[in-house]
């Protein structure tokens, strides 16, 4: 932990990459927050057998998701007179920074970066997980029965998904050498498309993110046919907006990036001829958006799983499994295919 | 307002001396995403496990009985397919066929043949209903949509005869208040052959789905004899491995003239629960297939007279509602409007085993179990 809030220091002691982290959240995560939640109406309406949004901005909706944040920031500002009002109001910035953090590292091409840190997926991971505190807080804050029940069944589930999440992340790292993303996505060169001794680590990544995102099965914590919103329940207008959907498809957005930049080769191009500077973000965001996509398609087809058939997973078998995968990429290393 | 139990409102402090654990009294409802309406269960947690959950009903009571007794015997069916809004034919039927012992009244086979469509098709809009919301409370939110679209079919078929989506009012002591229009049989079959054909993707979504019987496998077993105790019925208590129905047992309507089967479950878990009430939907669909194909023409209603003046008497009809047996106790004094009318409500009885089921099990299966208890509020409080 100190080591992290040495390295955060460092990094915010550079005055460009405060500007680049303000930049990007303001240019790019918002608007993406946006897009990407009106993608999900629409995704969710066709599996669903529906239209979804239709009217708003004239071209089959597209203004929807904007008129939503409107109408938040119109809201009137609730906050439960029992709740403690400071550490209440904190956690829509926490839940937000946790999730924006993470995006300081992820290469969209190997220039186009706010800051190639040396521990980039050490940093990454863990700046990642900063919003559980949000949660923890918004939960006891709150002093609301429902929150408590939903805050500590996210503090359980951070618990059992960390550890799958880092091992799954480690195998990588082990492959590649190095911790630095962009490090990371060269040394997938060989592969280009689908970095396939990862595989396994892949498949593990995923479902340890999708439960780090609080997204279904593993929506628990926010589970609305049991315990209302969780954590978020007595939220209402923008710090319901900012302290759980923005947050949220903020931290889908970038575990799907960071997921891209692990397993499918980030900015690399899926043939080698097509290998052109300008063009790697453009390979990144499809891929990052193929993500997403699957992300979606499972959450609108499974029902939810229960917090101790989670944790019997998350132990009893994405643990070992992680471990296992950690010993195949090892002796793969003593292979020349990594 | 209920009155909450003292022993519940003190938490119990446990633990073996060495942490101590407090009990927390969770207050779900009654205005709860999963209680359908206004139900509240008063639950003691320790942490997430439930040591104890206490159904609280009453908040939708509209004193039906009472409201009962001052309207004649043509008004009433307005008033009880306002019971269990789900299946207003259903709750009209029995009441029609009181007054028709009573009266000694025919009902012309058209009548009696329409009346069993009727009731088949309220029953499968029911089902879906439950179908799509039981998806709903486990977190699958895409089964419901499925189940609109089905039911959308079947719920025009419905507007069509009675001009009504939820409350029909549309069966008369003697028959119907009118004819089916022409097409209806078409509209009808064109229906049932949807549903039909669909009714394997909810298999698949739902209990084809790895997830789905991690969530109701096992949970909220109802032990068959604890059920009869308590008077549970319908597809809670065939879930449980009873073959009762009454469309069998105690035939009404022409309902010994058709060919169906009752499925039963095997161990009474939530999981059978809702098997039984999705296989159901396929027996209603064979019913209506035989009805519609030997639907005699005639008339819609019988002989029956402008004022309907009951003999002395009473009467006990019953009928299998798509959640359970509803049944009326009718007590006539000569008058045109029943003296006393007891209802006895499936919902009542079903939702009335719940705290049997809700002890030593974890939040998330509380709504299971409720979820698959199959009730209607206003059943419950009517």
């Amino acid at each position: 932990m100190p080591d992290l809030l040495q390295l955060l220091e460092t990094l915010l002691a550079n005055p460009w990459v405060i500007l680049g982290i303000k930049l990007s959240v303001l240019l790019i995560l918002l608007p993406a927050t946006l897009v990407v939640g009106y993608v999900e109406l629409k995704v969710m309406a066709h599996i669903q057998h529906r239209l979804g949004p239709m009217y708003p901005g004239g071209f089959h909706g597209w203004a929807q998701t904007l008129a939503d944040g409107i109408k938040f920031i119109q809201k009137e500002d609730i906050i439960p007179r029992a709740a403690d009002r400071m550490v209440f109001a904190a956690v829509p910035f926490l839940t937000m920074m946790g999730a924006a953090l993470a995006f300081v590292v992820i290469p969209v091409g190997p220039q186009w970066i706010i800051e190639d840190l040396e521990v980039g997926i050490f940093y990454a991971l863990a700046v990642s997980s900063i919003g559980v505190i949000g949660v923890l807080m918004a939960g006891w804050a709150s002093a609301n029965k429902y929150s408590l029940v939903g805050a500590l069944r996210m503090a359980g589930q951070l618990i059992a998904y960390e550890l799958p999440l880092v091992l799954a992340a480690a195998a990588v790292v082990m492959q590649a050498g190095s911790m630095s993303m962009v490090d990371i996505v060269e040394s997938q060169r060989p592969f280009w498309l689908f970095n396939w001794p990862q595989g396994l680590s892949f498949v593990i990544f995923m479902v340890a993110a999708t439960a780090e995102v609080v997204r279904p099965p593993f929506d628990m914590p926010i589970a609305e046919a049991e315990i209302i919103t969780g954590a978020f329940t007595e939220y209402s207008g923008m710090r319901f907006a900012f302290g759980l959907f923005a947050a949220e498809y903020i931290a889908f957005i970038a575990l799907s990036a960071l997921a891209t930049t692990l397993f499918l080769g980030g900015y690399l191009p899926p043939i080698p001829a097509l290998d052109w500077e300008p063009l790697r973000p453009l390979w990144f965001l499809l891929k990052t958006s193929s993500i997403l996509f699957v992300l979606m398609w499972v959450r609108w087809t499974y029902p939810r799983l229960r917090e101790d058939q989670l944790q019997r997973f998350a132990w009893k078998v994405l643990v070992p499994l992680s471990l296992a995968n950690i010993f195949f990429v090892g002796a793969l290393k003593l292979t020349p295919i990594i | 307002m209920a009155k909450i139990p003292d022993e519940l409102t003190k938490a119990r402090v446990t633990g073996a001396g060495t942490l101590r654990t407090e009990e927390m009294i969770l207050n779900v409802g009654p205005q709860h995403p999963a209680t359908h309406g206004v139900l509240r269960v008063i639950v003691t947690l320790d942490g997430e496990r439930i040591v104890e959950g206490e159904p609280v009903i009453g908040y939708m009571h509209r004193g039906h009985e009472k409201l009962l007794e001052q309207r004649d015997f043509r008004q009433i069916t307005n008033l009880l397919s306002r019971m269990d809004w789900l299946s207003g034919i259903n709750n009209e039927i029995p009441a029609s066929i009181a007054v028709e012992k009573l009266m000694e009244l025919e009902v012309p086979p058209r009548a009696q043949y329409l009346r069993v469509i009727l009731a088949e098709i309220n029953r499968i809009l029911n089902h879906l209903m439950f179908t799509g919301s039981f998806g709903l409370e486990l977190g699958a939110s895409t089964p419901v949509m499925y189940a609109f679209r089905e039911r959308e079919l079947l719920q025009e078929a419905m507007e069509m005869v009675t001009g009504g989506r939820m409350h029909f009012g549309f069966i008369r002591p003697g028959g119907l208040k009118e004819d089916v229009p022409k097409g209806f049989a078409e509209r009808v079959l064109k229906g049932i052959r949807q549903l039909i054909k669909y009714i394997p993707d909810y298999e698949n979504l739902l209990l084809g789905n790895e997830i789905f019987k991690q969530r109701t496998v096992d949970v909220g077993i109802l032990d068959p004899e604890l059920a009869l105790e308590y008077g549970v019925s319908g597809p809670i208590l065939r879930g449980s491995g009873v073959p009762y129905d009454v469309r069998r047992t105690d035939p009404y309507l022409i309902y010994d003239e058709f060919d169906f089967d009752i499925p039963v479950g095997a161990k009474g878990d939530a999981f059978d629960r809702f098997w039984v009430l999705i296989q159901e939907m396929r027996e209603s669909a064979r019913i209506i297939e035989q009805a519609l194909e030997g639907l005699p023409p005639g008339s819609h209603l019988g002989q029956v007279p402008k004022r309907l003046t009951l003999p002395e008497g009473e009467i006990y009809s019953r009928a299998e509602n798509p959640l359970g047996e509803l049944g009326y106790y009718l007590i006539s004094n000569g008058d045109a409007k029943p003296y006393r009318m007891k209802i006895r409500t499936p919902s009542f009885s079903n939702v009335s085993v719940a705290p049997h089921l809700l002890k030593g099990i974890y939040v998330p299966d509380m709504i299971a179990i409720l979820g698959s208890m199959f009730f209607v509020v206003g059943d419950i409080d009517r």
